[in-house]
């Protein structure tokens, strides 16, 4: 900043990310957010009950398509989301260092890792199916095939303290197979996934595929948790008093897959079961015949 | 038209079965008496007759039980899983030994068919433990990682509908990968649970490895949140399943649940007619039609909707119900007598909301608890018939146009268990099968089971996989 001292910058305004859209938030609300240092960085939408309503019904637009997509094709457009990452890598270095408080070293780092994130889920979406599914050697003449599919809208609410390597190794996971996403934003933190909304507008990710809330995990996180229509909840950063269990008692009313918090690294490589938590299983049965003696009955 | 079909009595001999009059809990190795001296009659739901009279377990009970468990678990766990596989093959055997005598029981104490029992029931039984007996040393290789540890102590609860089946799919995993077991059978049906404790002593199972809890619904809470359990695993009713979820919110207890359901069996246009009937009359009269994945909702196309019709109600005139140990008995009693009220409650309400209905002809024992085979058509989906799980023999008959119409009302349901698509078209089945929110589906056929074959529900029939390999989840640390 110091050399522009003769030009005014242009602050950018930042808004959630919905159905592929940029809205500030109904409610008109908005709060604060500052740096490790406590110097304001922008106002971010305060979001509010119905935006949360709002995003899952983009959310819920959004499952056929995605879920339907071929799993190359999600392949390309993770791969798109890290090449478009890596365009705007300075950007995201400086607001991972202020809102971490880390150096711009270190910043750099988490956000390398974070780009490297949607490589390594790029390439999973085309081999999930061939590690957890299979055939079945059923007794009897029977073709028998298990196969994995996305368990459908995922209520994500993100890592308070890994504002962006926390946040992608949560949201590409749940995409990677089909899922689409509501994700309620680091609440001290969010202006690296409201950014992130950005890439992903850009990447040829579809509308409403993922959804990008800020505000309170405590406001939305129980009507999230209680909506008829979300099939599954990641508690990861509902880490507030008893929140984690609070959620996770709403969420048995229509009987959500819940992923618990726990002490996770996100610079470690993930394994498969963040994947895995919103994967179901099906499994398809069919007469093979048979050529027996008796002749054909096929 | 019965009347053609008239056959001689073919009674399966009782004599093969001796049960005693009364009978204790199962803990660390022992039959004893509940804590506070409680007990409670098993019924045989085809006479009414009193077949026995069983401890009923209370919380004190469960408390010992899991104790005893968690005391067998440290040397269980520890065993090379060659020798857990040794005692799972020896169980299977056992059962195989045995499997007549525990037919004969199961139907006595459940009131379902001989021929279902003694073909279903118990052969999939036997090769529930031995595949996973087979598995106990091969868990490297199961796609979990090195080495992967088991829970430790295992709860679980298991309904009347399949009580030896709902058992091995629980005790077997659980035992493979080195936990031990708390298992409370349903109140309806604690019998073959209790031979099973006499299968385990007689393979010489170490004490307390398999405790088995019959009694109500009150000691299955009480298990399910004990503090010192760590896997929690329910078949059963929805209504419970979820408060279950919220019983282990905030704790580490992994929970696996299968639930109830509403499976949607599609019938289009191009089907072979007889082979769809003979798969819809199995789908949703197969045991009574108390089968959580029952295809209890038909969507046929409309085309062939009166042909097919008129061939299920000519099919469904020539079934046999009555003695559940007449080997051609097709449809035995309901499993006790207020399942029979909840079934004649909600065919009520299908009558009260407008929906017409068809009951098969047959005779009704006047002991017992019966239900004759019954079709609704003018169903919507907005009818109870439609959306409720009635866990008995009635169908609900709706219809549809096109293929995306069927899938769309198939998908209409909080459940997703099971499904099951009857057409010649391959592409067909393929498309259809994908589009389908359900855990289970059958192609040309229904109501098939293995053990190698994962089954489970999306939605509200509950998450987790039984069988195959993902069955091993539930019961692994990872």
């Amino acid at each position: 900043m110091s050399e522009s001292a003769t030009r005014l910058s242009v602050f950018k305004t930042y808004k959630l990310y919905v159905g592929g859209k940029f809205p500030r938030s109904e409610s008109g609300r908005v709060y604060e957010v500052s740096d490790s240092k406590g110097k304001w960085l922008a106002n971010v939408p305060l979001s509010s009950r119905k935006d949360a309503r709002d995003a899952v019904v983009a959310a819920r637009k959004a499952f056929g398509g995605w879920a339907g997509a071929t799993a190359y094709n999600r392949g390309q457009i993770l791969y798109r989301v890290a090449e478009m990452l890596e365009g705007r890598r300075e950007q995201f270095v400086r607001e991972v260092a202020d809102a971490e408080g880390l150096s711009k070293s270190k910043a750099a780092a988490v956000v390398d890792a974070a780009i490297d994130r949607w490589v390594w889920y790029a390439g999973w979406t085309d081999k999930i199916a061939q590690v957890v599914g299979g055939a079945n050697p059923v007794a009897g003449p029977y073709f028998n095939l298990s196969s994995p599919e996305p368990t459908g809208v995922v209520t994500v609410i993100a890592p308070q303290e890994s504002s962006f390597l926390g946040l992608v190794s949560v949201i590409a996971p749940a995409i990677a197979t089909g899922n689409t996403v509501v994700v309620v934003a680091s609440e001290k933190s969010p202006l690296p996934a409201l950014s992130l909304g950005e890439v992903l507008a850009t990447s040829d990710l579809p509308g409403g595929v993922v959804n990008i809330l800020s505000g309170k995990a405590s406001e939305m996180g129980p009507h999230l948790a209680a909506h008829q229509d979300v099939n599954a909840i990641d508690l990861t950063g509902a880490t507030e008093g008893d929140l984690a269990r609070d959620l996770e008692i709403a969420a048995a009313d229509n009987l959500k897959r819940v992923l618990r918090p726990r002490t996770e690294d996100f610079t470690e490589s993930p394994g498969t079961d963040r994947m895995t938590a919103f994967l179901e299983t099906k499994t398809v049965w069919h007469p093979t015949g048979s050529l027996g003696a008796s002749g054909s009955s096929y | 038209m019965a009347s053609a079909f008239e056959y001689a009595p073919a009674p399966e001999s009782r004599s093969v079965v001796d049960i005693a009059p009364s009978y204790g809990l199962f803990i660390d190795g022992e039959f004893v008496e509940a804590a506070d001296g409680k007990v409670f009659k098993t019924v045989s739901p085809s006479s009414e007759e009193v077949l026995s009279e069983i401890a009923q377990a209370g919380s004190e009970d469960v408390d010992r039980a899991v104790k005893a468990a968690r005391k067998a678990f440290e040397k269980w766990s520890a065993l090379p899983g060659s020798e857990r596989a040794k005692y799972l093959f020896r169980i299977a055997r056992i059962i195989q030994e045995r499997s007549r005598e525990l037919a004969v029981l199961e139907t006595l104490d459940n009131g379902k068919p001989i021929k279902e029992t003694r073909d279903a029931d118990l052969p999939l039984v036997a090769a529930h433990f031995f595949y996973y007996a087979g598995w106990a040393d091969k868990l490297d290789h199961a796609g979990y990682g090195a080495n992967p540890k088991p829970l430790g102590v295992a709860g679980q609860v298991i309904p009347w509908n399949f009580p030896l089946l709902m058992l091995a799919w629980k005790i077997a995993p659980a035992l493979a990968t080195g936990n031990t077991v708390v298992l409370k059978p349903a109140e309806t049906t604690p019998l073959s649970a209790l031979f099973f404790a006499d299968i385990c002593r007689q393979a010489g199972l170490p004490k307390g490895v398999v405790n088995i809890l019959p009694g109500y619904g009150d000691a299955g809470a009480a298990l399910v949140e004990h503090p010192d359990v760590n896997k929690v695993a329910f078949t059963g009713s929805t209504a419970v399943g979820k408060s279950i979820a919220r019983s282990v919110a905030g704790t580490h207890k992994k929970v696996t649940l299968e639930l109830g359901g509403k499976g949607a069996n599609i019938v289009f246009d191009d089907a072979p007619i007889d082979q769809a009937v003979e798969g819809i009359v199995n789908g949703i009269f197969f045991n009574q039609g108390q089968v959580c994945c029952a295809g209890s909702r038909l969507l046929v196309q409309e085309s062939i909707q009166d042909e097919l019709l008129d061939s299920l109600k000519r099919r469904l005139n020539t079934l046999r119900l009555g003695d559940p140990l007449d080997k051609n008995t097709d449809i035995g009693a309901i499993n006790s007598s207020e399942q029979l009220a909840r079934i004649t409650s909600l065919v009520e309400q299908g009558e009260a909301e407008g929906a017409e209905r068809w009951t098969a002809s047959c005779e009704i024992p006047s002991a017992g608890y019966w239900f004759a085979p019954t079709l609704f058509t003018n169903v919507t989906q907005a009818h109870r018939i439609a959306r409720d799980e009635i866990f008995g023999p009635v169908l609900s008959v709706l219809s549809f146009r096109t293929p995306d119409e069927a899938v769309a009302k198939a998908n209409n349901s909080q459940y997703g268990l099971s499904a099951g698509i009857w057409t010649e078209k391959g592409s067909r089945i393929l498309a259809v099968a994908s589009k389908l929110r359900a855990g289970v589906v059958w192609a040309n056929t229904f109501n098939k089971f293995d053990p190698t074959s994962p089954f489970g529900g999306y939605k509200e029939s509950g998450f987790g996989r039984e069988g195959g390999r993902h069955g091993l989840e539930a019961y692994l640390d990872v």
